[in-house]
């Protein structure tokens, strides 16, 4: 028993899910208690589907668990199929049902389902995790609809390069894409563009949009091309040890990571690789002399395996900064973040705790965060800025604009993304450094803290907006309460920068009703700060 | 436990005895029972109003990942720097002997409690898997109690999906609180069910100025200061899910009062209404308090009945407000209703309500989604009130929608709400007329 506030990965089933609604033409028979429909809404609301997911929840209820649970099963499973007509259907069960122990997988292959192919899910609910039931489903259902194409035992593993005989060019499968994931609707485009410019076609990408005819393609490329490991190392580990076809691992995040990616996947396939011009903005973006200021910044780094290995490289070689921490979730790729936080000479964090995280987070006093949605949070508690690398997901990581993370497109977006949040710091210090030159007028607002003077209800706001008219007439201000602000308050006021004045003044202000006061004068100012800042 | 929740309403002679003072029944009604899948949430999802409303209460839930999950997606927890609620996770080793278990969960709350000192009182929350394997919450709740010697009172409840639907979550843990609530037959008026402070705090001073002056909540805002209850207490439901709890407070001597609930206007007066002539208050002096604030209600919702009226509205079953959100927006929004959805129907509760909806009014109980989904495709209705796994799906269909759980969390009982109510479902068709992307 684990004491749990908050999870990064749900149960094995909703991996399942990922992959089910990732895909077109599956449908998933799950065998579940009324409630588990909540996972609908993770795709419908945080990806904004305009579909429901292709899910049948049996909707067990107590009173069904004295009668015949697998009877409820059974006309799931037909009424699916009825309705739906999936290419293939997937039967799983959730925690619950794991416990009654239906076996609806069984139970669907003894029925006469039209030759439907029919791939039986055991994720165990009480061991594994959301990313290792999506990369199960995956395998399961990839090796289910390839079944009958495996080649028999000491079959010679077909040529990378026999496209080169076969007079057309050479293609590969991306595998891993999928919904919930990070940024792989975009990313999938990014890398279909860069292999086209390196004379490379696509031949199926999964399970993001494919259907199960797809997936029996998929030993129809010279190579598969692993770019989300937490979904694709096991199926295409499989298809290397079932079908002999060879496997990119490198992900191409990052710079470094592309030019690799690209030099292992031609290697592979023994095709030149093309020259790319300037391919990114981020080698010269990150060498331009306003980038200095990066330099040694303290980073923290919190996700999935793939997202946070790639986060630490591009942040120490390619940014230079200073990489104070490294974590992952990922308990099944552990080992790997293990051995990316050795060479920084760091210890990983895994864990899934996010409190853990968070203590991690402050120990090592970073100046900015790398995380995912809850790094986001725990970073906002902090005070620090943070930009989101990975999922577990929020809405506002679906975002409208093509936003990458892999590939030349995806360095430039990283570049924005961590970048601007350090630099809006930058110009804070700025704005401090010049704030007595007689150009800079008050009228400039700090884009952080108090914000613009907006039209707002609150009566101490309209004070504050009614005395800054004042302080030019040099007269004492009465606001609101019939507190009195003298001159020379008002005038001590002013030297106050003015993206703090208006909370300098609330507090003195509150300070001074507290002691029952009347004026407020630079003494009462300099009284509440010292008390203030006690 | 909670599990035939409606047979029980329907055979427990006491109810039946109490609600045969108030008004009739309505006669039979036709309605539509369907069982199959079913898009609602479990009771685990009321923790995410229960916990806000005491702030000293702890909820463990007492369950799977997947329980963990289904939380933490509808309540949004990032938000929180620590959450007032958690999963103790069973693992393998917990299914395979339940003495492990126990002694697991004991071991979890200690720690847990080691590291909330405030927490006040626990409670442990059943879940599916806990009720198949059978771990007697009950039973550890009272082990607990008896090693943490008062310090926190470890209650239990069942908020899981075989037993219980969404808002009955709330239900089981009131009727957890029950058993500790002092006995008093002092007379006093006793509103039963979460309700937003501020809303609660206009009621009891509307009550105050009818001359109802002991006014009690359950759930109170300290958990600790549980209301009494006896032979003097009126108990009035401010949400129409309560069949367990107005059990255990009748049985307790509680004298339940018949009203539509307090949803817009005219449930909100009838229901005050009720309150007050059953603590003796004269109709005048009824009238004299609520009147004003009927009409002011009436004026709030005018401009919102210009959108709403004439429009064809489908419930889906959710949150269990379903009738008397139909009851308001047929009547004071002139909303059609094309069909009213309820996980479950409890006609005694429901009783005023059902008596109010306009005549041969299509309710449905249960739930096949994707033959209610046809239905809905069929009669094209302008506004679907739904949950947010749907909502999406159908707007993309075309369906203007608004989604239901929005409306355990709003403010939207009484008079003075009744405007903001009707806001929340003329906004979907006004944002409609809005948008436009054409040239």
């Amino acid at each position: 028993m684990e004491l749990t506030l908050w999870t990064y990965e749900g149960p094995p089933h909703v991996g399942a899910l990922r992959i089910a609604t990732s895909m077109e033409g599956v449908h998933y028979v799950l065998h579940a208690p009324q409630g588990d429909t909540y996972a609908d809404l993770l795709f419908t609301m945080i990806e904004r589907r305009d579909k429901r997911p292709p899910v049948t929840y049996t909707t067990f209820q107590a009173r069904d668990l004295g009668g015949d649970t697998a009877e409820l099963v059974k006309r799931s499973i037909n009424q699916a199929v009825e309705r739906f007509q999936p290419e293939a259907l997937l039967v799983g069960e959730s925690c619950t049902a794991e416990l009654i122990q239906d076996q609806p997988g069984a139970l669907a292959a003894g029925m006469a389902l039209g030759g439907i192919p029919v791939v039986s899910l055991e994720l165990p609910a009480y061991s594994k995790k959301e990313n290792w039931g999506a990369a199960e489903t995956l395998y399961q259902l990839v090796r289910g609809l390839l079944k009958d194409q495996v080649p028999p035992p000491g079959t010679p593993a077909p040529s990378p390069q026999r496209w080169q005989q076969e007079g057309r060019r050479p293609r590969v499968n991306l595998l891993g894409p999928s919904l919930l994931g990070f940024r792989c609707r975009d990313d999938i485009r990014e890398i279909t563009g860069l292999l086209d410019r390196c004379g490379i076609d696509v031949a199926v990408v999964a399970p993001l949009g494919a259907r199960p005819a797809d997936l029996q393609r998929i030993p129809s490329a010279d190579a598969n091309v692993c770019l989300y490991p937490e979904i694709a190392a096991p199926v295409c580990s499989w298809l290397e040890r079932s079908f002999g076809m060879a496997t990119v691992r490198t992900v191409p995040i990052g710079i470094g990571a592309t030019t690799a990616f690209i030099e292992e996947l031609c290697g592979l396939l023994g095709l030149e690789a093309p020259e790319f011009d300037e391919p990114s903005r981020l080698p010269w973006y990150s060498r331009s002399v306003d980038s200095t200021y990066l330099t040694g910044k303290r980073v923290f780094i919190f996700g999935d395996a793939t997202h946070a290995i790639a986060a630490a490289k591009i942040a120490s070689q390619e940014l230079g900064f200073q990489v104070v921490g490294l974590g992952s979730y990922s308990r099944e790729l552990a080992r790997e973040v293990r051995a990316a936080a050795k060479e920084l000479g760091l210890e990983a964090i895994i864990t899934d705790d996010y409190l853990a995280v968070e203590k991690a987070m402050a120990d090592a006093s970073p100046e900015l965060v790398l995380g995912t949605q809850m790094e986001r949070h725990s970073a906002k508690r902090l005070g620090l800025p943070c930009a989101v690398i990975s999922s577990p997901l929020h809405v506002q990581d679906v975002p409208a604009r093509y936003s990458p993370q892999m590939g030349w497109e995806g360095a430039n977006v990283i570049f924005d993304s961590w970048v601007h949040p350090l630099m809006m710091g930058l110009e804070e210090h700025l704005i401090g450094m010049f704030r007595h030159d007689f150009e800079f007028v008050d009228g400039h607002r700090s884009h952080l803290g108090e914000g613009a003077p907006a039209i707002t209800s609150e009566p101490a706001a309209q004070a504050t907006a009614a005395t800054a008219t004042a302080i030019a007439t040099d007269t004492a201000t009465a606001t609101l309460e019939g507190l009195v602000w003298s001159a020379d308050g008002e005038a001590e006021l002013a030297k106050i920068p003015f993206f703090v004045r208006s909370k300098v003044r609330r507090n003195t202000e509150t300070y001074a009703r507290e002691r029952q006061l009347q004026v407020i004068d630079s003494e009462t100012l300099y009284e509440a700060k010292a008390y203030l800042s006690r | 436990m909670g599990a035939s929740t409606l047979a029980e309403a329907m055979v427990n002679p006491m109810l039946d005895g109490v609600l045969d003072a108030g008004p009739k029944v309505a006669p039979p009604l036709e309605i539509l029972k369907e069982s199959g899948q079913r898009e609602v949430f479990c009771g685990l999802t009321s923790i995410v109003w229960l916990h806000r409303r005491m702030p000293d209460a702890f909820f463990l839930v007492v369950g799977s990942r997947t329980c963990a999950h289904l939380v933490q997606s509808a309540a949004g927890v990032m938000i929180f720097a620590e959450p007032r609620f958690g999963t103790a996770i069973l693992g393998e080793r917990d299914l395979a002997g339940l003495a492990d278990a126990n002694e697991e969960l004991d071991r979890l709350v200690k720690e847990l409690l080691a590291r909330r000192p405030e927490i006040r009182t626990l409670f442990l929350v059943g879940s599916c898997p806990s009720e198949v394997i059978k771990l007697d919450l009950a039973k550890a709740a009272e082990r607990l109690n008896r090693q943490l010697l008062g310090q926190v009172t470890v209650l239990n409840y069942s908020g899981s999906g075989i037993e219980t639907t969404f808002t009955q979550g709330e239900d089981q843990a009131l009727v957890a609180m029950t058993p500790l609530m002092p006995s008093s037959d002092k007379p006093q008026l006793l509103i039963a069910g979460t309700l937003a402070d501020a809303v609660e705090d206009r009621l009891v001073d509307l009550f105050g100025r009818m001359g109802v002056g002991a006014v009690r909540s359950l759930p109170p805002r300290r958990s600790t200061e549980l209301p009494p209850v006896g032979k003097g207490t009126k108990l009035l439901l401010a949400q129409p899910f309560l069949s367990a709890t107005a059990r255990a407070l009748i049985a307790r001597g509680a004298e339940l009062i018949p009203a539509p609930y307090p949803l817009g206007v005219e449930g909100s007066r009838e229901w005050m209404a009720a309150g007050a002539a059953a603590c003796g208050v004269a109709p005048a002096q009824v009238a004299a308090v609520l009147d004003p604030l009927v009409e002011r209600g009436r004026h709030a919702i005018a401009p919102h009945r210009e959108t709403l009226a004439g429009k064809r509205l489908f419930l889906l079953p959710d949150s269990q407000l379903e009738l008397s959100l139909a009851r308001f927006l047929s009547r004071e929004c002139g909303m059609e209703l094309v069909e009213v959805g309820t996980p479950y129907l409890d006609r005694q509760l429901l009783a005023s309500e059902l008596d109010l909806l306009p005549a041969g009014t299509q309710i449905s109980e249960g739930q096949d989604v994707e033959r209610q989904l046809d239905r809905v495709r069929r009669a094209k209705p302008d506004l679907v009130v739904c949950g947010l796994g749907l909502a999406n799906p159908l707007e993309a269909e075309g369906f203007a929608t608004k989604w239901s759980i929005e409306l355990v969390f709003s403010p939207i009982h009484g008079c003075d709400q009744a405007g903001d109510l009707a806001e929340l479902f003329a906004r979907p068709l006004r944002r409609r007329s809005l948008l436009s992307f054409a040239a």
